[in-house]
């Protein structure tokens, strides 16, 4: 089995080291991995601002890169949602629509494709610490992405998964929402964090990149002992790859 | 109360600095939140009665026209007095002047949204009539002259203690921060009313065409007292509150109150079908409906959008709204709040000036969960901040940037210069530490960017693993 990869701009230039631990647990599970090499930004963030006109364009280019591929996965549920839900709504011409209709079932974010397309029940792999789990707002509500990622964690020897208070409640990160009106926003990630915080556990995981790098900063400054780990990350350190 | 939204983003500013005002917007919405998910648990067919509710709404608002007719006519069969307002002024003259017609005096209100949108309290009271509201968290935000925060809860930013101390103060009762004790004195404060009053004004939730009747849904029994023993009942209702028959009503009636309050039914729902009939001689002499558009017909012209007015007033969005959860209702500084409120606004007052509303959402989806008609607001908030943009209203600096944005993520080969460039930049900042950013950096540390970026990292171990067989 060969799969496209799919690499959001926060796991490019930031978080660069949570894909390449999705490509090794891919790998490790005898999954070919491709790197699209012309692949830029599915454009999520000026989509989410009400720039659409800036936005077709490059769905334009994703859609023409990755049609052709049998799988496409990324480390985030909010850029596959972007793909999968938005584009859809996009006015492109005929022929690009086309081929989306054709791409936009092929499309999954990792934990999705581990659980409900590879069937994965076993893993080896062990992690003797106390985890919570952030569901991530575009995975759970508009991917229907829950259980997944708690059946993998589930999967790892030793761990302890403690469910917070409000999990599926926002972070408060909202891509240009968190500096638009950033008090709310800090507001909605102290009391995430608070929740975190009081769940006892060592590692909040998640899906999203982007709701961990909120997470994280606010820890970073007000509870540097709890660190945030993507579920690539997770699966890859108790992995041993 | 004169509101408006423009003020938005400082309301914004002063709620999140205080603390004991989200203390009590924050247990509120969360434990209504909790009560209604253990009542629609309970049933089996929620989602099922959630989309047969949208249908029905969407039948019934893509032909608003035929309906209101209908409505119209029954109602006038049925001896209502259906008269029709464009926008506020018009609603607020056409009650003042039968107010004066018939010399009306004191009027007992029970709560209503519709007509806080149309500032009535105020002229009423301007002209000189005593008015007051009957709903007991109504009656406690007039005491304070306040708007309501909540769609259904409209006293729901104040504690006991905020209000033992408000009875102190208004009503010259000794202070005592029981709910009990509280609910007794507005009891008796409010009883007297009823009986003195010369007229009623009400909204109402659903205005049944085929029957010629409207529906007012409560918990206290003031509507109920309120459109029983004044001689004169006076009903707001926006032209979008219609459904087609009363088979339509029992699939809101059991969205409605677990949505709302959490209770599995409401405890009255009234249906007011015309003035008192010889044979019963009790009720009301005159009934009158008004029918309010202010700004709905225009809303109604986009087919996107319109389903905005699907809305049942619920509250449901706002208790799920973990935004509305730390600002509260006042912070929008205008009758509808939160989710809803912010699709309402920029529809209502204009894309330019009610500009910054669509922006108060993180888009986490929660409000469209919940949402007892299935109202997708995300999308609508979407589809507003589109048309900020489109108007050329959006903040130049953002719009530039987007723009060179896009330019380059067109074009591979720049966008790659233009990531490969702050990574340098990077490294000359003191104690190469990430980049500042403005709001966001107040109490939040953001990553340092990857010095090499994933794409070359998966070329390095491609080779390694090469390397290695």
């Amino acid at each position: 089995m060969k799969v496209a990869l799919f690499i959001p701009c926060l796991n490019e230039h930031f978080f660069a080291e949570t894909s390449i631990n999705m490509v090794k647990v891919l790998r490790h599970l005898n999954i070919e991995v491709e790197y699209v090499e012309d692949q830029t930004c599915c454009g999520q963030p000026a989509f989410n601002s009400g720039y659409v006109n800036e936005v077709k364009p490059l769905a334009e280019k994703y859609i023409k890169l990755f049609a052709d591929h049998d799988y496409i996965i990324a480390p985030s549920g909010s850029c596959v949602s972007m793909v999968k839900n938005h584009y859809g709504g996009l006015d492109l011409p005929q022929n690009v629509k086309k081929t989306y209709e054709r791409l936009k079932s092929k499309i999954y974010e990792f934990s999705e494709f581990l659980v409900d397309v590879l069937n994965l029940e076993k893993i080896d792999a062990q992690f003797q610490h106390k985890i919570t789990f952030h569901d991530s707002c575009h995975a759970l509500r508009e991917l229907f992405i829950k259980d997944q990622p708690r059946k993998l964690i589930n999967m790892i020897k030793g761990i302890q998964l403690i469910e917070m208070n409000e999990s599926d409640s926002c972070c408060g990160f909202g891509g240009t929402f968190s500096y638009k009106y950033a008090d709310v926003s800090i507001a909605m990630v102290a009391r995430k964090c608070e929740n975190i915080v009081s769940s006892e556990a060592e590692f909040c995981v998640g899906v999203d990149s982007s709701c961990l790098m909120n997470i994280d900063g606010y820890l970073k400054k007000n509870n540097p002992n709890i660190k945030t780990l993507h579920i690539a990350d997770l699966l890859a350190k108790s992995m041993n790859l | 109360m004169e509101l408006s939204p423009k003020e938005i983003k400082s309301k914004v500013k002063s709620a999140i600095k205080d603390d004991s005002l989200r203390k009590a917007v924050y247990n509120a919405t969360v434990s209504t939140g909790v009560t209604r998910e253990r009542i629609i648990s309970e049933i089996p067919y929620w989602e099922k009665l959630r989309s047969k509710a949208h249908l029905i709404k969407k039948e019934t608002i893509d032909n608003l026209d035929k309906y209101l007719e209908l409505f119209e006519k029954k109602c006038i069969e049925n001896k209502i007095n259906v008269h029709w307002a464009v926008d506020s002024k018009e609603a607020r003259d056409i009650i003042l002047k039968i107010a004066k017609e018939k010399e009306v005096t004191r009027i007992v209100k029970s709560k209503s949204l519709t007509t806080e949108e149309i500032n009535l309290n105020d002229e009423l009271v301007n002209s000189g009539i005593e008015t007051l509201e009957t709903d007991l968290g109504e009656y406690i935000i007039q005491l304070k002259k306040q708007a309501p925060s909540h769609l259904i809860i409209p006293a729901l930013h104040l504690s006991k203690e905020d209000v033992g101390k408000l009875f102190e103060e208004k009503l010259n009762i000794e202070y005592t921060s029981d709910p009990k004790k509280l609910l007794k004195v507005a009891r008796e404060k409010l009883r007297e009313k009823f009986l003195i009053a010369d007229m009623s004004v009400t909204g109402a939730n659903f205005g049944i065409a085929e029957s010629g009747a409207f529906c007012i849904i409560e918990n206290e029994a003031n509507a109920h007292l309120s459109i029983s023993l004044p001689k004169i009942h006076v009903a707001l209702m926006g032209i979008e509150k219609m459904i087609p028959d009363i088979k339509a009503l029992p699939y809101f009636l059991k969205l409605l109150a677990p949505s709302a309050t959490g209770q599995k039914s409401s405890t009255y729902v009234n249906l007011v079908g015309g003035p008192s009939r010889e044979k019963y001689n009790e009720g009301p002499e005159e009934v009158h409906i008004i029918l309010l558009d202010n700004g709905r017909s225009k809303i109604l012209e986009d087919q996107d959008l319109r389903e905005t007015l699907y809305c049942i007033r619920c509250g449901a969005c706002l208790n799920a709204c973990p935004v509305y959860q730390e600002i509260g209702g006042h912070a929008y500084n205008w009758v509808y709040m939160g989710p809803i409120g912010i699709t309402l606004i920029p529809q209502y007052l204009g894309e330019i000036e009610g500009k910054h509303a669509p922006y108060l959402s993180s888009l986490c989806g929660a409000c469209y969960e919940v949402c007892p008609v299935k109202i997708n607001l995300p999308e609508h908030i979407l589809k507003l901040r589109e048309k900020v943009v489109e108007k050329g209203a959006s903040n130049i600096f953002e719009k530039t940037g987007m723009k060179i944005w896009s330019f380059a993520a067109q074009r591979t080969k720049i966008y790659r210069f233009l990531s490969w460039f702050p990574t340098k930049i990077q490294k000359l900042l003191p104690n190469g530490k990430s980049f500042p950013a403005p709001g966001y950096y107040k109490e939040r540390i953001l990553p340092e960017f990857d010095s090499k970026g994933f794409r070359k990292r998966f070329y390095e171990l491609e080779r390694s693993s090469k390397n290695e067989k």
